[in-house]
C-alpha cells in the first residue's frame, strides 16, 4: 500500500483540484514537467537505483561474494573499480548493496508505515483510552534515542537481518504514529467520518476507507523522509558492525570494511557512502518538492 | 509568579517518570532473552549445576523486582555492577569515557551554535537570495549524509591529503588541553556539520515567522535598516525558539558521537557501547544506554523548561 506509485498518484490527485481528479499518465507527465530541476533530478536518480536493485544479477560481472582477485587492487583493468579487503569486485559489490541496502531499508519503512499509521489512526479514531495508552507508550519509547536503543535490543536479540528489520521498523512507528494521530485526528472529527460511524461501519471500514485516503498526501511525503531515516539509521548501524552481517553486500559495511584505504588518499571507500548520501538527497528533493506542491507543511522539518 | 513554577514543577515530574519507565525497560530487556545472562555467558555446553551455581552469583536468583531496585540503587550511587567480558568494574571503565564523550560534544557545540545562528540569521536577511538558496541546499544535503561520509571526507581531505590535524584522536588522561583540542578537531567539524544544519533552519524559520508582525513593519516604515531590524528587533523574540532547537541538537550530539567516535577510534562511551554490544556484554550495554538514556531526558527537558520560561505566551495557556 505504500509503493512509490501511490506518491505520485497522491500527488497528481491533490495538483489538480477543478478537474476532480484526472488521473492517469498524462496528468503526471504534466505535472513532472512544470517540477523544478532539483526534483527531476531526484526523481531520475530514484529511478536509476530501482533499476540497479532490481538488475543486479544481469549488470554484475562477478558472484556477490565471489573472491576473483587479490586483496585491495586498483582500479582498471579487469576491475573497474579494484576488489576490496578480501578480494572480491567492488562494482558488483556495490551493484549487490543497492539491492540488499534499499530492499531492506524500503521493508523496514513500509514495516513501521503499517505499525504506526495503524496505531496512529486507530487512537485517532477511537480516541480515549485506546488513544492515551498508544500515546504514553509512544512518548516513552520515544524519549530513548533511537539509535542507543536499537543497540540495546541488537545486543539482546542478536544481529540477524529479520530482528534488524522488527527493531527498527517498531522504533521507527513512533515517529509514524505520532504524525498520523495528529492528521488522522484532524479527519476523524469530520461530518463524513460521523456519518459512516452512524450508518453502523466497523472500525476497519472507517480507519481503510474514511480516515486513510484523507491522509495519504502528507503520510506519502513521511514516507519519504522516514526512508532516509530508516537508510540512514541501517547504514549506521551497519558501519558499526551491528547491522547486516557478511557476506550480503551493504553499503555501510563496505565503508568500514575498506576504511583503511583512505589513509592512503585512495577514494575507494567513500563510493558507498556518496553512494547512500546521493539516494538520500534524491529522496529529500522529490519530498521536498513535493511538500511545497501539497501544503506548508515544509518548515516543521 | 506561580504558575511558572507549578507548569515548570509538574515537567520536571514528568521528566523523573519517563526516566523511571526508561530504566524499567532498559532493565526488563535483558529479562526478554530467551534463556537467562546465566545461560548466556556459559554457553550451550553448561551443566544444569553450573547454570544454577552461576544465576546465584549474579544473584538471578532472586524475583525480578528485587534485582530491578538493586540495579537502579547501584546505578545512582555509581556502582553499576562489573563487565562480563572483562571483569572489571562497569564504573572504571565508564569514568573516563564519559568525560571524553562530554569534552567532544561540548567542543562539537562551541563551535556549532555560534556559526549556526550566525548563518541562520544571515539566511533570514538575505531571504531568497542566492545565498539562502545556497544555504538550503547545504542543509538539505547535510542532513542526508551519513555521518560517517562526512567523517571521511574530512579526514581524506584536511588530514591525509592537507595534514593539518590527526585522522586518529587518540587522547589520553595526561593529553594536556590544547593537545587535546587539536587532536579533536576533525571529530568535532564532523559533529558541527551533521547538526549546523538543522540548527541553523530553525534559526532562519524563527525569525522569519516574526517578520511578518506588525512591530516589524512598523519598524521597516520608520526606516530602520534591514540588518538593524533583524537583529535588534527580531532576534530577541526567536531567542525562545532558537534556544529550545540548540538543546534539542546538543541531545542529538550526545547520540550522535557515536558513530563518529567509531571512525576516530575515540575512547568514548560510544565505542565502548559499540564494543560491548559485539562482544553482547549486556551490563554494560545497560549502563551506558541508560547514561545515554538520561543525558537526552535531561537535556530534552532542560530544552522544554527553557521554553517555557522564555515565552510569556506558554504561561497562560488558552
Amino acid at each position: 500500500m505504500n509503493e512509490p506509485a501511490d506518491i505520485d498518484q497522491a500527488q497528481t490527485a491533490d495538483a489538480l483540484p477543478p478537474a476532480r481528479r484526472e488521473r492517469g499518465w498524462d496528468a503526471v507527465w504534466r505535472e513532472l514537467k512544470k517540477a523544478p530541476w532539483t526534483a527531476k533530478l531526484g526523481l531520475v536518480l530514484i529511478l536509476g537505483y530501482v533499476f540497479v536493485a532490481v538488475f543486479a544479477p544481469v549488470l554484475t560481472p562477478y558472484g556477490e561474494s565471489e573472491i576473483v582477485g587479490r586483496q585491495f587492487e586498483p582500479w582498471g583493468g579487469q576491475f573497474l573499480l579494484g576488489t576490496d579487503n578480501l578480494g572480491r569486485d567492488m562494482v558488483t559489490r556495490l551493484i549487490y548493496g543497492a539491492r540488499n541496502t534499499i530492499g531492506i531499508a524500503f521493508l523496514t519503512t513500509c514495516l513501521a508505515f503499517l505499525i504506526g499509521g495503524v496505531g496512529g489512526i486507530l487512537a485517532a479514531v477511537l480516541g480515549r483510552w485506546m488513544d492515551q495508552l498508544l500515546s504514553r507508550v509512544v512518548d516513552i519509547l520515544m524519549a530513548i534515542p533511537q539509535l542507543i536503543f536499537a543497540l540495546l535490543l541488537l545486543t539482546i536479540f542478536g544481529t540477524s537481518i529479520p530482528v534488524l528489520i522488527i527493531i527498527i521498523a517498531v522504533l521507527d512507528s513512533t515517529r509514524v504514529f505520532r504524525l498520523a494521530r495528529a492528521v488522522g485526528a484532524n479527519v476523524a472529527v469530520m461530518d463524513f467520518v460521523e456519518a459512516a460511524r452512524v450508518r453502523g461501519e466497523g472500525i476497519g471500514w472507517i480507519t481503510i476507507r474514511e480516515v486513510l485516503p484523507n491522509i495519504m498526501a502528507p503520510l506519502s511525503a513521511e514516507f519519504g523522509l522516514r526512508f532516509c531515516f530508516v537508510f540512514l539509521t541501517i547504514a549506521a548501524l551497519s558501519f558499526l558492525g551491528l547491522g547486516i552481517q557478511p557476506p550480503t553486500a551493504d553499503w555501510g559495511s563496505m565503508v568500514r570494511d575498506n576504511a583503511t584505504l583512505i589513509t592512503y588518499g585512495d577514494i575507494t571507500p567513500l563510493l558507498p557512502a556518496a553512494a547512500i548520501a546521493m539516494l538520500t538527497i534524491a529522496v529529500n528533493f522529490v519530498v521536498d518538492w513535493f511538500l511545497h506542491k501539497t501544503s506548508g507543511l515544509r518548515d516543521e522539518y | 509568579m506561580r504558575p511558572i513554577f507549578t507548569i515548570v514543577a509538574q515537567r520536571l515530574a514528568l521528566g523523573l517518570l519517563v526516566l523511571f519507565a526508561v530504566s524499567l525497560i532498559i532493565f526488563l530487556g535483558v529479562e526478554l532473552l530467551p534463556g537467562d545472562l546465566a545461560e548466556e555467558i556459559l554457553g550451550q555446553a553448561a551443566t544444569p549445576e553450573t547454570v544454577a551455581a552461576m544465576r546465584k552469583e549474579l544473584g538471578l536468583d532472586l524475583p525480578p523486582y528485587i534485582r530491578y531496585f538493586e540495579w537502579l540503587g547501584g546505578m545512582v550511587q555509581g556502582d553499576f555492577g562489573t563487565s562480563l567480558a572483562s571483569q572489571r568494574e562497569i564504573s572504571e571503565l565508564i569514568g573516563v569515557r564519559l568525560g571524553n564523550t562530554l569534552f567532544l560534544a561540548g567542543l562539537a557545540a562551541a563551535i556549532a551554535v555560534p556559526v549556526a545562528v550566525t548563518l541562520g540569521v544571515l539566511a533570514a536577511l538575505y531571504r531568497n537570495s542566492l545565498y539562502d538558496r545556497a544555504v538550503n541546499i547545504f542543509t538539505l544535503t547535510s542532513i542526508s549524509f551519513p555521518e560517517f561520509f562526512i567523517a571521511y571526507i574530512l579526514i581524506l581531505f584536511l588530514s591525509v591529503n592537507a595534514g593539518w590535524f590527526p585522522s586518529l584522536s587518540n587522547v589520553t588522561v595526561e593529553t594536556p588541553l590544547w593537545e587535546r583540542i587539536y587532536r579533536c578537531m576533525l571529530p568535532a567539524l564532523t559533529l558541527t556539520l551533521v547538526v549546523t544544519a538543522h540548527m541553523m533552519r530553525m534559526t532562519r524559520a524563527s525569525i522569519i515567522n516574526l517578520l511578518s508582525s506588525p512591530y516589524i513593519e512598523m519598524a521597516n516604515l520608520k526606516g530602520l535598516k534591514r540588518s538593524h531590524i533583524i537583529v535588534r528587533h527580531a532576534l530577541p523574540n526567536a531567542w525562545a525558539p532558537i534556544v529550545n532547537v540548540i538543546v534539542i541538537n546538543l541531545a542529538y550530539l550526545i547520540v550522535g558521537v557515536v558513530v563518529v567516535e567509531v571512525v576516530f577510534v575515540y575512547p568514548g562511551l560510544g565505542q565502548l557501547i559499540v564494543d560491548s554490544v559485539q562482544k553482547r556484554d549486556l551490563p554494560v550495554v545497560q549502563a551506558c544506554s541508560l547514561i545515554f538514556a538520561a543525558t537526552y531526558i535531561l537535556l530534552n527537558l532542560t530544552a522544554d523548561i527553557l521554553s517555557i520560561v522564555t515565552n510569556p505566551r506558554l504561561l497562560h495557556p488558552r
